[in-house]
C-alpha cells in the first residue's frame, strides 16, 4: 500500500478522473440535450386514470405523463395518508392535463397512492390548438355546418381547413404587408417632400391617388380574408374532457387531432418527422412558448451571414499582414497582443460598444443624414441586423485571425521563395499561391467564426435581438434585404422562452428542442471545421517531404 | 518592350498597393481595440467632470429708489426670466432673440410682460416683504400689513409657422383676493408653506410672537393651472407652542408632513399630520466646532427627508431621520465645509436646493457661491457670480440654469437680472460614491448599494459598483475553484500521460465544450441543474467525497488485479475505465441523497439548512453558478494548459526518467516546474473568460447585488448587470454613463489578464525554442 502511494500511481489515476470527469460532463451534457429536445417530438403516450383522494372523493384525469419523482413520506405527513408505515418514499407524476378553458393549470400533481386504474384508451385525443394550449380528452361529436358527422370525415375536414388557413396566411404575410409596406413608404415620401418644402400640390394629388389605390386593394384583399374566415368557422367538434364535461372547439382554432395511442410506433416515427419538420418551419404561437421557430433560425443565419461577409476580408488581411508582412519588432507584439485582447474582451463589452458607437452614434447620425423624414422614430438609430452583424463581425475577428495565420504559418517558405525566384512580386505569390493553399485554413477559421458568432447572445441582447419580431428583416418588398430591422436568434429565444416566458415548465420541452438545434448546429460546424483542419495538417505534411 | 515596363511597372504598383491595403488592414486590429478603448472612455468621462456655471444673458434693471427685487425665475426652457419686487409686479424679459418667422418680434432683454400681481381690490399699494418659495412653482406673496397672495407664474409654448414661442402666464391658484392665513389677521415675520393637490399648509410666525399652523383643505381639488376665484376650501387655525420666543426661518415639506422651525441655533421638528394637534417630534442642536459659531440658515432637500443647515463658519450640515435603538432620530449625516476663500470664513447666507436632484447651491455673505451634491459629498463647484450677496437667485427647473438679481456686472450702481448656464449633469457619481460606502436617506447607516431604479419619481439611484464587482469576484472566484482542479489534473494526463490515439479523440471533445454556447450552459444550469441540486442537495456534496474516493478504490483495485488482467486492461486505459465507476458513484450519491436527508436533515436539506441552521438558500445560488461556468471555463484551462505541458521539450523528461525517476516524479520535478508559467497563464485566461461571462450568471442566479461569500446564495455581476439593465437605461444619464463604466472596468480587468497572460506564454515560447 505504502509502495503504492510512493510509485506515484495513485496520482496519476486521480487525473485520469479529471479527463473522465471532462468526459462525462461534455457528453452527459449533450446527450441530456439530445434525449430532452428529441422526447419532445415524440407522440407521448395519452393516459387515464382513476383517483380517489385523501377525503374519497373520487375524479378522473386524462394527460400526459410530463415527469416523476420520489419524495419522502415524512413531507407528506400532513396529508392524513392511510399508508403502509414501512413505506419511506412515495411516488408522485406531474401530469399535463392541458384544457386551459377548464382549469387555470396547465400541470397536476398526482400520488401514485391515490391512482387506482391507469389505462391509456384507444380513443383519447390530444387537439393542438392555436390558442389555449393542447386539448386532452375523447370526440363526442363533429358538427358539419350544424349537422352531426361521422367521425371519419373529420381529416377530410381538417385538410380543407389547412387549406383555408394557408391561403389566410399568403394573403395576410405577402399581399396585405406588401400593401402596409408601400403605405408606410408613401407616409415617408411625403413627409420628405414636406421637410424639402417641395410638398406641391401636384405632387401630393399623385401621392393621395396612389394612396387611394392601394387602400381599395387593401378593401378587397380584406373581404377576401374575412370569407376565408367565415369559411373556416363553420365546423366545429364537441370534446369531452376528463370531467364529463362537453366543450366546443371550432375548427379555426384547431392544427392538429391525433389518436396518439391508436399509433404504432411506424406512424409514431412518422408522426415524430413531421414535428421535427414543422418545428423548423413554422412560426411560434403563444407568446413563443408553442409551435416552431423558424424566425429564429432565420434571423441567427442571415446575420451569421452578414458577419461572415464583413469578418472574412478583414481577419485575412489582418493574418496576412502579421504572418507575410510584419517584421519582428515591438508594434507587431503590440498588434498580437490587441489580438489576443480582441478575443478576450467580455462579449458584453461589445455589447455595449456596439449599442454606444454603431446603433446611437453612426446609426443617429445616419438618420439625421438620410432618413429625416422618420424621425424622430429612429430607422438606423436603434439596434438592428446590420449593427448586429458589425458588433459580432469585430467578436470574431481573432478567430478568422488565429485560424488563418496558423495556416499560413504550416505552408512551408519554399513555396514563397520559388514563386518570388520565378519573377512573381509579393502580391501576386500571396494571390497566385498562397491564399489558394491557405484557403482551407481561411475556411475553418470562418467556420468557427459562424459556430462562435451563432451561440452568442449576450451582446445581441443590446444590439438588435428581440423576442418577436413582426417582419423577417429579408422579404418580397424592395429594398428586399432590411437591414435596420431587428431580428429572431435561436440563443436569445432559449434565454426568453426559458426565463422570461410566463409559463417556464410548458415552454420548457421547447426550450430543450431549441437547444438541442443550436447545439447541432454549433457542434457539425466545429467538427467541419476541425475536419478540415486535420485534413490541412496531413496535406502541408506532404508538402514538406 | 515598352508593353513589358508597363506591365511590369503596373505590377509594382499593385504589389505596393497590395502591400497598404494590407497593412492598412493589419492595423486596423489595433485601431478597434483602441477604439473600443476610447470609446467606452468618452462616454464615461462626463461623470467625473466637475459643474460648469457660465453667463449668458445680463439685463440691466431699471428700478425705482425704493423698489427691489424679491424673486426671479425661468422658464423649463430658459426662453423667459421674470422678477418679482416688492411693489408686487411681475416682469417677464426675453432671454432669446425671436425667430425670423414669428409673428412677433422681439430681442434679448425686451419685456415679454410686465404686470401687477395685485388685481384684487384689497390690495392697496402695499408694500411686499416676503416672496415664499415651494418646492412647486407656486409662490406666496406677504404684504407688510399682513395680506397674503398666492400666485403661479407660468409658461407655455405657442407654435405658429413651424416656430415656438413661449407665452408667461399667471394663474392664481387661490383667487385674486388676500388669503386669511392668521386667524387675527396679523403681519407675519416669517412665513412658510407647501401644497399639494387636495391641502395647503403654511406654518408662520406672526409679529406678536405666535406660532402658527393654517391648513387649507380643498373641497374638491386645488389647481395651480387655473384661475381659482371659485375654489372652495375649508380653513383649520392652529397654534403651536414654541419653545422659544422668536423664529428665524420655517421650512415646510413638500408632502406636508414636517415643519423646520429654526429659532437661533436650535431647529424645532412639527409633525403636521395632526389636524388637532401639532406635536413636537424634535429638536436638532448642532455642534458647531468653533465658538461664536451659530446657524444661519436652513433648507430642505429635495425628497422632504433631509434638511440642510449653514452655519456662521461657512459650513452646512445634513440632517436626516435615521432608525435605531431608541427610535427614530434626527442624526447629522456629513459636513460640507463651503468657503475655502482665502478672506476668512464666511457665514452661509442662504442655501438653495434643486427640485428633483440632491444637489444644493450655498450663498455666503461674501456673494461666493458654491455648488454641491450631498449623498456623493461633491464639491461640484465654487466662485463669485456676483460682487456682492445678490438679492434673488433661483434655480432652473431643469437644475440648468441660474437666475440672479444682483449688482450689474458693467454698472456697478444699478442692478440686473442675470441667467447663467449649469452644466452638472452627473453630479450623483463620484469615484468615492461608486467604491465606498454611501449613507442613503432613509438607511440606518452608510453601505454600499446598487439600486438603479424605483417606481417612485423621487426615488435617488443608488449606484456603488461594490456589490456587482464583489459578484463578479464571488462568481469568478467559485467557477475557478471548480473549474481548476479537473482542468488541470485532466490537462496533466492528457499531455504527459495518454497514449497519442486516445489523445487524438479526447482533446477535441474537450475542446467541443469550449464551442458550447454560453447560454445553453446557462439554461441548463438555472432550469435543470439548479431545481436538481435543489432537491439532490446531499448527494452534491457526497459527490465532492465520493469522486476522488471511487477514483482511489478503483486505481487500488486495478493494483491488485492479478498480472494477465492487467495486460488486457492497461493503465492508459484509466479515464475509460473511470467513467463507469464515476457513474456508478454519482448514481449511488444520487440515491442516497434521499436517505440522508432523512437521517440527518430530517427530511429536507433544504428547509434544515433555511430552519435550523438560519443559512438563506436561493436556488439559483454561487454553487450552481460556479459548476456550470466552470463547465465553460474548464476547456479553456485545459486547452492551454495541455498545449503547455505537452510543448515541453522531450530530453528534459527522458533525462529525468533515464536518472530513475518515476513518472509521477518527472512530472512534479520537471514538467510542471517547466510548464508552470504555461499553465500559469492558461489559469489566467479561464479567470478573464470566467469574469466576464454574461449568460450563465444572468440565468443561474437571481441576479440579487449582495455582498455576501454564502455558497447558497446567489450574487449579480457586472456582466449581467449591464446586460440586465442597458436596454431600459436613458441614453446619456448618469445610469447609462456607469454601465459604460461597468463595462470598461471589465474591459481593463479582461485587459489585464491576457495582456500578463500572453506575454507569459511568448516568454515560454522563446523559452522552449531556445533549448
Amino acid at each position: 500500500m505504502n509502495n503504492w502511494f510512493k510509485s506515484g500511481s495513485p496520482w496519476i489515476w486521480l487525473s485520469a478522473g479529471g479527463v473522465s470527469i471532462s468526459l462525462i460532463s461534455v457528453l452527459g451534457l449533450l446527450w441530456l440535450i439530445a434525449s430532452r429536445g428529441l422526447s419532445y417530438f415524440w407522440p407521448s403516450e395519452l393516459y387515464q386514470f382513476d383517483l380517489t383522494d385523501e377525503y374519497g372523493a373520487k375524479t378522473v384525469v386524462i394527460g400526459e405523463i410530463y415527469d416523476r419523482e420520489k419524495i419522502p413520506v415524512s413531507q407528506l405527513a400532513h396529508l392524513d395518508l392511510a399508508l403502509d408505515p414501512k413505506q419511506e418514499v412515495l411516488e408522485r407524476l406531474l401530469i399535463k392535463t392541458g384544457n386551459r378553458e377548464l382549469v387555470s393549470l396547465d400541470f397536476r400533481w398526482l400520488l401514485s397512492h391515490n391512482i387506482n386504474k391507469t389505462q391509456t384508451p384507444k380513443d383519447l385525443v390530444v387537439v393542438e390548438r392555436r390558442t389555449n394550449g393542447n386539448f386532452y380528452g375523447y370526440i363526442d361529436s363533429v358538427v358539419l355546418d350544424g349537422k352531426k358527422v361521422d367521425q371519419n370525415k373529420l381529416p377530410e375536414l381538417l385538410s380543407r381547413v389547412d387549406n383555408f388557413q394557408d391561403q389566410i396566411d399568403d394573403l395576410q404575410k405577402s399581399d396585405i404587408g406588401a400593401i402596409n409596406y408601400q403605405l408606410e413608404r408613401l407616409r415617408l415620401k411625403t413627409r420628405k417632400y414636406e421637410l424639402q418644402n417641395e410638398l406641391t400640390a401636384q405632387v401630393k394629388a399623385e401621392i393621395d391617388s396612389e394612396v387611394a389605390i392601394l387602400k381599395k386593394d387593401y378593401a378587397k384583399l380584406e373581404q377576401e380574408l374575412m370569407g376565408y374566415r367565415s369559411a373556416i368557422a363553420r365546423d366545429y367538434i364537441v370534446m369531452r374532457a376528463m370531467d364529463g364535461q362537453l366543450v366546443t372547439i371550432n375548427f379555426e382554432h384547431i392544427l392538429k387531432v391525433t389518436f396518439n395511442n391508436k399509433l404504432n410506433v411506424l406512424e409514431k416515427t412518422a408522426l415524430f418527422f413531421s414535428q421535427i419538420t414543422a418545428f423548423l418551419i413554422e412560426d411560434p404561437r403563444e407568446a413563443n412558448t408553442e409551435g416552431g421557430v423558424f424566425p429564429a433560425i432565420f434571423g441567427t443565419v442571415l446575420m451569421v451571414l452578414l458577419m461572415t461577409v464583413i469578418v472574412s476580408p478583414f481577419g485575412v488581411i489582418a493574418a496576412i499582414y502579421l504572418h507575410e508582412y510584419a517584421g519582428k519588432n515591438a508594434f507587431t507584439k503590440l498588434l498580437r497582443i490587441a489580438v489576443i485582447n480582441l478575443a478576450g474582451v467580455p462579449s458584453i463589452v461589445y455589447g455595449v460598444f456596439g449599442l454606444g458607437f454603431f446603433v446611437y452614434m453612426v446609426g443617429g447620425s445616419l438618420d439625421q443624414l438620410f432618413y429625416s423624414e422618420n424621425l424622430p422614430s429612429p430607422t438606423f438609430g436603434t439596434p438592428g441586423v446590420l449593427w448586429s452583424a458589425l458588433t459580432l463581425a469585430i467578436l470574431t475577428l481573432p478567430v478568422v485571425i488565429v485560424s488563418t495565420e496558423e495556416g499560413l504559418s504550416r505552408i512551408p517558405s519554399t513555396m514563397r521563395h520559388g514563386s518570388l525566384a520565378l519573377g512573381a512580386t509579393k502580391a501576386e505569390t500571396l494571390w497566385r499561391i498562397i491564399l489558394p493553399i491557405a484557403s482551407p485554413a481561411i475556411m475553418t477559421g470562418i467556420i468557427l467564426a459562424i459556430a462562435r458568432a451563432a451561440g452568442e447572445v449576450a451582446p445581441l441582447m443590446l444590439v438588435g435581438v428581440v423576442k418577436m419580431a413582426p417582419n423577417l428583416p429579408l422579404d418580397a418588398n424592395f429594398p428586399f434585404l432590411h437591414l435596420d430591422r431587428k431580428f429572431m436568434h435561436l440563443g436569445f429565444h432559449i434565454y426568453d422562452v426559458g426565463f422570461q416566458s410566463p409559463n417556464v415548465e410548458a415552454a420548457r420541452p421547447l426550450v430543450f428542442a431549441t437547444a438541442l438545434l443550436l447545439v447541432t448546429i454549433i457542434v457539425a460546424l466545429n467538427m467541419t471545421a476541425v475536419s478540415i483542419r486535420n485534413k490541412l495538417r496531413e496535406r502541408y505534411k506532404m508538402l514538406e517531404h | 518592350m515598352a508593353a513589358l515596363t508597363r506591365s511590369t511597372r503596373s505590377r509594382g504598383v499593385k504589389n505596393s498597393l497590395a502591400k497598404w491595403l494590407i497593412t492598412l488592414g493589419g492595423i486596423s486590429v489595433l485601431f478597434t481595440l483602441v477604439l473600443i478603448f476610447l470609446y467606452l472612455l468618452y462616454v464615461v468621462k462626463p461623470i467625473f467632470e466637475s459643474a460648469k456655471i457660465e453667463q449668458k444673458v445680463n439685463i440691466s434693471l431699471n428700478l425705482a429708489d425704493n423698489e427691489n427685487v424679491l424673486a426671479s425665475g425661468v422658464d423649463e426652457l430658459q426662453e423667459l426670466a421674470y422678477k418679482i419686487t416688492n411693489t408686487g409686479n411681475i416682469d417677464f424679459y426675453h432671454l432669446k432673440t425671436s425667430v425670423e418667422q414669428a409673428t412677433n418680434e422681439y430681442s434679448v432683454g425686451d419685456k415679454a410682460l410686465s404686470t401687477s400681481l395685485f388685481t384684487g381690490d384689497s390690495f392697496n399699494q402695499a408694500k411686499v416683504v416676503n416672496v415664499v418659495n415651494s418646492f412647486s412653482a407656486t409662490k406666496l406673496l406677504h404684504t407688510e400689513n399682513g395680506q397674503s397672495l398666492l400666485v403661479q407664474p407660468s409658461f407655455y409654448a405657442k407654435y405658429l409657422n413651424d416656430t415656438r414661442e413661449i407665452i408667461p402666464q399667471i394663474y392664481y391658484p387661490l383667487g385674486h383676493d388676500s388669503l386669511i392665513i392668521d386667524e387675527q389677521q396679523r403681519p407675519l415675520s416669517t412665513l412658510a408653506f407647501a401644497m399639494d393637490d387636495e391641502k395647503i399648509v403654511f406654518v408662520g410666525f406672526t409679529q406678536d410672537k405666535r406660532l402658527i399652523k393654517t391648513s387649507f383643505i380643498a373641497e374638491d381639488e386645488f389647481s395651480v393651472t387655473s384661475d381659482g376665484d371659485d375654489v372652495d376650501y375649508e380653513t383649520i387655525f392652529q397654534q403651536i407652542d414654541l419653545p422659544s420666543k422668536s423664529v428665524d426661518e420655517i421650512k415646510v415639506t413638500p408632502d406636508l408632513n414636517l415643519a423646520f422651525v429654526r429659532s437661533g441655533s436650535t431647529v424645532y421638528v412639527y409633525s403636521l399630520n395632526d389636524d388637532d394637534d401639532v406635536e413636537l417630534k424634535a429638536t436638532i442642536t448642532p455642534t458647531l466646532d468653533d465658538k461664536g459659531s451659530y446657524l444661519t440658515s436652513m433648507a430642505l432637500l429635495s425628497g422632504s427627508s433631509s434638511v440642510l443647515l449653514g452655519d456662521s463658519s461657512g459650513r452646512v450640515s445634513q440632517w436626516f431621520e435615521v432608525a435605531t435603538e431608541s427610535g427614530r432620530e434626527f442624526k447629522q449625516i456629513r459636513r460640507f465645509t463651503a468657503d475655502n476663500d482665502k478672506q476668512g470664513k464666511s457665514a452661509i447666507a442662504a442655501i438653495y436646493t434643486e427640485q428633483y436632484r440632491k444637489s444644493f447651491y450655498t450663498m455666503s455673505a461674501n456673494g461666493m457661491v458654491n455648488v454641491f451634491y450631498t449623498t456623493s459629498e461633491a464639491h461640484l463647484w465654487q466662485g463669485k457670480l456676483t460682487s456682492s450677496q445678490p438679492e434673488a437667485l433661483a434655480i432652473a427647473p431643469r437644475a440648468n440654469g441660474l437666475t440672479i438679481v444682483g449688482n450689474d456686472p458693467l454698472d456697478a450702481s444699478k442692478k440686473s437680472l442675470q441667467v447663467f448656464s449649469v452644466h452638472n449633469e452627473h453630479p450623483e457619481v463620484t469615484w468615492q460614491a461608486l467604491w465606498q460606502e454611501v449613507w442613503y436617506e432613509g438607511y440606518p447607516e452608510p453601505d454600499y448599494i446598487w439600486q438603479s431604479t424605483s417606481g417612485s419619481d423621487d426615488f435617488e439611484g443608488k449606484f456603488s459598483l461594490v456589490p456587482i464587482s464583489f459578484g463578479t469576484i464571488k462568481a469568478a472566484l467559485y467557477a475557478m475553484l471548480f473549474a481548476v482542479p479537473i482542468a488541470l489534473t485532466a490537462a496533466i494526463y492528457t499531455a504527459y500521460f495518454m497514449t497519442p490515439g486516445m489523445r487524438k479523440k479526447v482533446k477535441p471533445t474537450i475542446e467541443m465544450m469550449e464551442a458550447l454556447p454560453t447560454v445553453i450552459l446557462g439554461f441548463l444550469a438555472g432550469l435543470w441543474l439548479a431545481p436538481l441540486m435543489e432537491e439532490y442537495l446531499p448527494a452534491i456534496f457526497l459527490l465532492f467525497i465520493f469522486l476522488p474516493l471511487s477514483t482511489l478504490m478503483a486505481a487500488f483495485a486495478w493494483h491488485n488485479l492479478p498480472n494477465h488482467w492487467k495486460e488486457k486492461l492497461p493503465e492508459t486505459l484509466a479515464p475509460m475505465l473511470l467513467i463507469p465507476v464515476m457513474i456508478l458513484a454519482i448514481y449511488t450519491a444520487f440515491s442516497l441523497s434521499g436517505v440522508l436527508e432523512v437521517a440527518f436533515f430530517s427530511g429536507d436539506m433544504r428547509q434544515y439548512l433555511t430552519n435550523d441552521l438560519g443559512i438563506d438558500f436561493d436556488q439559483r445560488n454561487a454553487l450552481v453558478v460556479g459548476i456550470a461556468m466552470g463547465f465553460a471555463v474548464i476547456p479553456t484551462i485545459f486547452s492551454m494548459a495541455e498545449d503547455a505541458i505537452f510543448s515541453v521539450p522531450g530530453h528534459l523528461t527522458s533525462g529525468s526518467l533515464a536518472l530513475g525517476a518515476t513518472p509521477w516524479q518527472t512530472l512534479i520535478k520537471v514538467v510542471l516546474l517547466t510548464a508552470s508559467p504555461g499553465i500559469f497563464s492558461a489559469i489566467m485566461m479561464g479567470l478573464g473568460r470566467a469574469v466576464g461571462e454574461t449568460m450563465i450568471v444572468l440565468m443561474a442566479t437571481g441576479n440579487t447585488p449582495i455582498l455576501d461569500w454564502s455558497i447558497f446564495q446567489g450574487m449579480r455581476t457586472l456582466a449581467a448587470n449591464i446586460a440586465v439593465e442597458m436596454p431600459e437605461s436613458e441614453v446619456g444619464s448618469s445610469h447609462y454613463r456607469i454601465l459604460f463604466l461597468a463595462a470598461f472596468v471589465l474591459f481593463i480587468f479582461t485587459f489585464i489578464f491576457n495582456t500578463a497572460a500572453e506575454f507569459v506564454r511568448q516568454r515560454l515560447r522563446e523559452k522552449y525554442s531556445s533549448m
